[in-house]
């Protein structure tokens, strides 16, 4: 298949790449110069893409929601009253009104939580992605390059992570903390997410380290920081970043899943895994105190993995 | 062959040791199992200094944990804190997992490569495009959310079925949360068979058997299916350790007292010997499944050799 050949090879000569600053900013880190690279071409497969567009306009609203809740809603999340007590159903034609989602057991506005709430699911999924894309790459990257016993005991390290389940591993980190803020949770998730990362990134080095231009690189006495951050990284990057915007998603379900099991933040916390804890002791007789919360969650992974899927069809040289 | 998979038993030691000093240090060094026995109060120091002693730990931590995997070599998994043998826990616990774990697995090999196989022969096509974005929604919602929605439409609203498990947790009242705990992973099965059908499909060796006038079912089955199904095996094979482990969920909200219900009491009780026991077995399985996997390499593609 001639065609596909062709494909890879133009992806593979690999001279950092490019694009605006728009591709820049969706990229995450990666500062190309030369145009027309594997970055700029993704960029321009990526805007005419509906499911990228309709992802990133989603995000937008979900991280300007998190930033500033004041633009959503002027009603405070922690206030209850209970004569608002959650027998008092949605409302759904007072769209954008205290009363929209109805009120939770305490009678606090379920709008005003889900909008708030939106800060500290954000928060901890986004910090969680860069600490393990940070740890994961620098662990892969190190592997992958030097080879030989650094890899052999790396790889272990990461096989032994690995292998101890995740949720409870999370579990075990929470419970040994008196008082479980958002900065412990990110810990908890951190300490046993980075591995697959680290393997998505030592693959990806393995193969570009063979490269040309890394010998060209090599040849021409670059240092071995060199070699790594301007050489390995820009081109190794792509399906770290693919991978990373997806767990994105799957931390934010994570965060949630802690709270439903009663071990992750807790209130006065305001998070959707918060309320979603606390709306199952009303699922049989006010089933809407869990499903709203629940909804901000599913959209929220839909729209990070939506992006993830659109990342990587768009890097995927193959599926061109 | 076989001397590959002395090999790879070899290698599979020091990640068994890795990972459980790491959960091993993990409960012992970042919470105090001591704590938690004299209920919400603190004990009197009389009583936590016996305790230690009776339990072992008052030694240094590399010592609690040689001594605790020499019995648990000898088949002594040591005694939960209230006194129950964590060998008896496991032996009603794990049954009642593995059915669930079986009934999960069936449902994403059967259900799931079905779905990848149809869609990824029809990239495109409006059945593609709607099964994709359904696995794009089951994998969204949280494996909690489908699970009480589950339990209550299908087992309050409708009774079609017990929203709790009784305590035999027969394979009949376990489809339902089987199917709940295989939802996310069913979706990326999917998912995965699909591209790897996708990329196949334009492979050589099937314009080949079709060319050479092989019937079309033949041609899916032995020759596409079999060489797409890599990736589909490794995703199954890790998966078993992660559904068996991940199960926490799904067994707490339909009552089921397995695995993942004996490792939430102890976690939150802070009971080390249940809950190194458990994960120590957890992380055997995740091992075990991980080289049966690598073997399979060897069935579907007979290029794999293992000198």
């Amino acid at each position: 298949m001639p065609e596909t050949l062709k494909d890879t090879e133009t992806t593979k000569d690999g001279t950092a790449a490019v694009p605006g600053p728009t591709a820049a900013t969706m990229a995450a880190s990666t500062k190309p110069e030369k145009a027309r690279s594997l970055w700029s071409d993704a960029w321009h497969d990526l805007r005419r893409n509906p499911l990228f567009v309709a992802s990133a306009i989603l995000i937008t609203i979900l991280v300007v929601m998190a930033a500033f809740p004041q633009l959503f809603t002027g009603a405070d999340p922690r206030y209850a009253d209970l004569a608002n007590h959650y027998l008092q159903k949605p409302n759904w034609s007072h769209v954008f009104k205290e009363d929209w989602f109805g009120y939770d057991v305490q009678g606090r506005s379920i709008y005003a939580r889900v909008i708030h709430g939106a800060r500290n699911s954000i928060l901890v999924a986004l910090v969680v992605t860069a600490l393990v894309t940070v740890i994961g790459t620098a662990t892969g990257m190190i592997a992958g390059y030097f080879g030989g016993l650094i890899d052999t005991l790396l790889s272990r390290v990461t096989d032994i992570f690995f292998a101890v389940p995740f949720t409870l591993g999370a579990m075990v980190v929470l419970t040994s903390f008196e008082e479980r803020s958002v900065w412990v949770v990110i810990l908890a998730l951190a300490f046993l997410g980075w591995t697959q990362i680290a393997r998505v990134a030592r693959g990806s080095v393995l193969t570009i380290k063979q490269a040309d231009y890394v010998m060209a690189a090599k040849a021409l006495g670059a240092s071995t920081s060199r070699i790594l951050l301007r050489h390995i990284l820009p081109n190794a990057i792509a399906p770290v970043i693919v991978v990373a915007t997806i767990s994105l998603g799957g931390y934010i379900g994570s965060e949630a899943t802690l709270s439903f099991l009663g071990i992750g933040l807790a209130e006065p916390a305001v998070s959707w895994g918060v309320d979603i804890s606390s709306g199952q002791e009303q699922l049989r007789n006010a089933a809407f105190v869990l499903i709203i919360p629940s909804i901000m969650v599913s959209i929220t992974v839909l729209a990070f993995i939506m992006l993830g899927d659109a990342v990587r069809n768009a890097l995927d040289p193959k599926l061109r | 062959m076989g001397r590959y998979v002395i090999r790879r038993l070899l290698q599979m030691i020091p990640v068994f040791i890795g990972a459980t000093l790491l959960i091993f240090l993990m409960v012992n060094v970042m919470g105090d199992p001591i704590a938690g026995l004299c209920g919400d109060r603190q004990c009197d120091p009389a009583t936590e200094a016996q305790l230690r002693g009776d339990f072992g730990l008052d030694k240094p931590v590399w010592q609690q944990y040689l001594t605790y995997m020499g019995h648990v070599f000898s088949g002594d998994f040591g005694t939960a804190f209230n006194g129950q043998k964590v060998i008896d826990l496991m032996a009603t616990a794990f049954p009642i997992t593995i059915r669930l774990t079986i009934v999960a697995i069936v449902f994403e090999i059967i259900v799931g490569i079905v779905f990848g196989v149809v869609t990824g022969l029809r990239r495109g096509r409006p059945v593609d495009t709607s099964v994709l974005l359904l696995t794009l929604v089951v994998i969204a919602v949280p494996t909690f959310v489908t699970g009480l929605l589950a339990q209550l439409l299908l087992g309050v609203t409708w009774h079609v079925i017990e929203p709790s498990v009784s305590s035999a947790a027969p394979f009949g009242e376990l489809i339902l949360p089987g199917l709940v705990l295989a939802s996310v992973s069913l979706a990326y099965v999917t998912r995965l068979t699909r591209s790897s059908i996708a990329e196949n499909v334009r492979s050589d060796y099937v314009r080949t058997a079709v060319a050479k006038g092989l019937p079309r079912h033949r041609v899916i089955t032995r020759h596409l299916l079999r060489n797409s199904l890599i990736p589909v095996i490794t995703f199954i094979g890790t998966d078993i350790g992660a559904l068996m482990g991940g199960a926490i969920v799904t067994e707490r909200i339909f009552n089921i007292h397995g695995v993942g219900f004996q490792l939430y009491q102890g976690i939150l009780r802070q009971n080390t010997q249940t809950v190194v026991g458990f994960v120590t077995v957890l992380v055997i399985v995740f091992l075990v499944a991980n080289l049966l996997v690598d073997l399979l390499y060897a069935v579907l593609d007979p290029r794999i050799r293992y000198a």
